[in-house]
């Protein structure tokens, strides 16, 4: 699967109430969270992101809060895919049990700048900045989480395999 | 093989002999945790996954805290829905205010509701705190949480663990908030990414419960996946004074591997201040230099149990709040609630100007009973100081034990208690 979208770049510790603000926790209506999204962190970006924009951050992006309003906010947005250095692992699960894509490559957090066309392989994990030709490699994931990305989140996962499960009984 | 306590909850509880760090097993869950923020998208989730019920309704715990009591009409809304939602299920672990009632991670554990050897999974951060207890407790979010409270199972990473040895005499009014905040200064806030943090010697084995909840709680603070303390009496003591129900106890063996091993002379630690915005920008409370507050908040499941309480009102006792300071005081339960007032601490605040408030996460994530204005400052005995945590965007929050945010209130700058 490709992603394409611009790059809004950020620093490190991007933290979850960064990403969506603990007062606006009062609902769960993904829609409503986006409109809020990194608030204080950029004021510009709820109003300017495009659907399929791409966050480029440094270490440990997601820190703090489990609450997974951040990174259904973000999806909610239009956020295809965020690529950092390291991400905070309640929010790298969050991520991947809701279906957003999350990229863990130090070499594209650091070179890829605001504003550039980025193209994302998902199924290999490369990474193109278009506007200078570079490619990064980013780590891949493990086993475990491929098949959860696969079925298209946890809750999809878990209903095939409490299938599979039943299935087998029979 | 040798193994570490974390390793050793991990491989019992995925049916193994043996786990190393990095491997991926699925693991059985003794108690499952949601609050009235997480739970709502945990109940959409487990709804989605179209099971008959939860998978024991004994192991499910839900606690109204974080806007409760609800502080306005979506916030009731949500809480209306999780409490509807424990009505629905016959949940036997479900809190809401009354005599029980308060923050999650003072509650569980005052109750008897996680203990050692347990793992425990929470939609909220702060679950780290039960490995006080010798758990392996750690925070998710609400899809893994509904897939718990569906199957009982989850899947995880084994992570490594790291040792902090702390040594020494402690000096006066420095506790175990200073012991935490000294030590993600050092490691830094992804210092143990992925990893688990197991702290101990002398001066741990002799920090009382409290003590160790508040270090606990803050491993995430750390990047960790979990903090754990062995049981010793400490632990069986304060857990056999609240529950008859039986559990497991382990202990890392003597040539674990760890990952890496830090000691720390307490007796060279002052009371320490962590200054926006992260936990780890922590600096002696002497060194702070002159800075005038607007609030302070004394509470949360980091310091909000009653010896945090008994702290607070060594300090205030007989003393005056300066005019210029809200200080706002929330005890952590309402079992807390009901021993400071035994204890004449809730007298105590009140008489010195502060405020006392219902148990309640409230002002810790800028949600309701003390949100920051723009520009104001607040000394909180809290977990985090990140940008708009506790209001406007432009506010200030600096974490202290709750002596120093104490005296921080009596001279409407952060203090240290020895000025006094």
């Amino acid at each position: 699967m490709k992603l394409t979208g611009k790059a809004w770049k950020y620093g490190d510790n991007v933290n979850t109430d960064a990403i969506i603000p603990g007062r606006y926790l009062s609902t769960t209506d993904p829609k409503e969270l986006a409109k809020h999204c990194l608030e204080d962190l950029d004021p510009t970006f709820a109003s300017q992101v495009q659907t399929g924009d791409i966050i480029i951050a440094g270490k440990n992006f997601g820190c703090g809060s489990s609450r997974e309003h951040a990174p259904l906010c973000l999806r909610a947005a239009g956020v295809s895919c965020v690529i950092a250095e390291t991400f905070a692992r309640i929010f790298l699960r969050n991520a991947i049990n809701l279906g957003l894509p999350v990229l863990e490559c130090p070499e594209a957090a650091r070179a890829i700048q605001a504003g550039h066309r980025i193209e994302v392989e998902l199924s290999t994990g490369q990474i193109t900045d278009r506007d200078t030709g570079q490619i990064f490699q980013a780590k891949p994931y493990p086993e475990f989480m491929l098949k959860i990305i696969d079925a298209g989140g946890l809750v999809p996962h878990t209903m095939k395999q409490t299938n599979a499960a039943i299935g087998s009984g029979t | 093989m040798a193994m570490t306590l974390a390793e050793k909850i991990l491989a019992a509880h995925a049916g193994l002999e043996h786990v190393s760090p990095g491997d991926f097993i699925e693991a059985r869950v003794d108690m499952v945790l949601a609050n009235d923020i997480t739970a709502p998208l945990a109940i959409g989730q487990f709804q989605r996954l179209n099971v008959p019920g939860l998978f024991d309704r004994q192991r499910v715990a839900l606690v109204q805290d974080h806007f409760a009591p609800p502080k306005d009409i979506a916030a009731a809304n949500q809480c209306k829905l999780v409490r509807g939602f424990a009505r629905q299920h016959g949940l036997a672990h479900y809190y809401e205010g009354g005599k029980t009632g308060g923050i999650e991670h003072v509650v569980l554990p005052e109750q008897g509701v996680v203990l050692p050897g347990e793992v425990i999974i929470g939609a909220d951060s702060h679950t780290c705190t039960y490995g006080a207890l010798g758990a392996f407790s750690t925070g998710m979010g609400s899809t893994d949480v509904a897939v718990a409270m569906a199957t009982g199972r989850i899947w995880m990473k084994v992570p490594e663990t790291i040792r902090f040895i702390y040594e020494g005499e402690l000096q006066p009014w420095v506790g175990a908030k200073d012991l935490i905040l000294y030590t993600i200064s050092d490691i830094g806030v992804e210092g143990a990414l992925y990893q688990a943090m197991e702290f101990g010697g002398p001066v741990i084995a002799a920090m009382g419960m409290d003590g160790r909840f508040t270090m606990a709680n803050m491993a995430v603070e750390a990047g960790a996946k979990a903090g754990l303390f062995a049981v010793d009496d400490t632990t069986l003591d304060y857990v056999r004074r609240r529950t008859g129900r039986p559990f497991t106890v382990y202990h890392s063996d003597p040539d674990a591997q760890y990952a890496l091993v830090r000691r720390y002379g307490v007796s060279q630690i002052e009371p320490q201040i962590a200054f926006p915005h992260l936990p780890s920008n922590t600096r002696p409370v002497s060194q702070a230099g002159h800075v005038p507050i607007d609030q302070v908040f004394i509470g949360s499941c980091t310091n909000g149990r009653i010896s945090d309480l008994r702290q607070a009102a060594r300090v205030l006792k007989g003393r005056q709040v300066d005019r210029q300071v809200r200080c706002i005081i929330i005890p952590g339960d309402a079992t807390t609630y009901r021993q400071a007032l035994v204890e004449g601490l809730i007298e105590t605040f009140v008489e010195a100007g502060a405020m006392v408030g219902t148990p309640s996460c409230g002002p810790c994530l800028g949600g309701h009973s003390g949100v920051l204005g723009e520009g104001e400052r607040c000394v909180s005995t809290t977990n985090r100081n990140f940008v708009g945590r506790m209001g406007h965007v432009k506010s200030e929050v600096y974490l202290a034990n709750p002596a120093v945010a104490a005296a921080s209130a009596i001279l409407g700058r952060i203090a240290a208690p020895a000025e006094l």
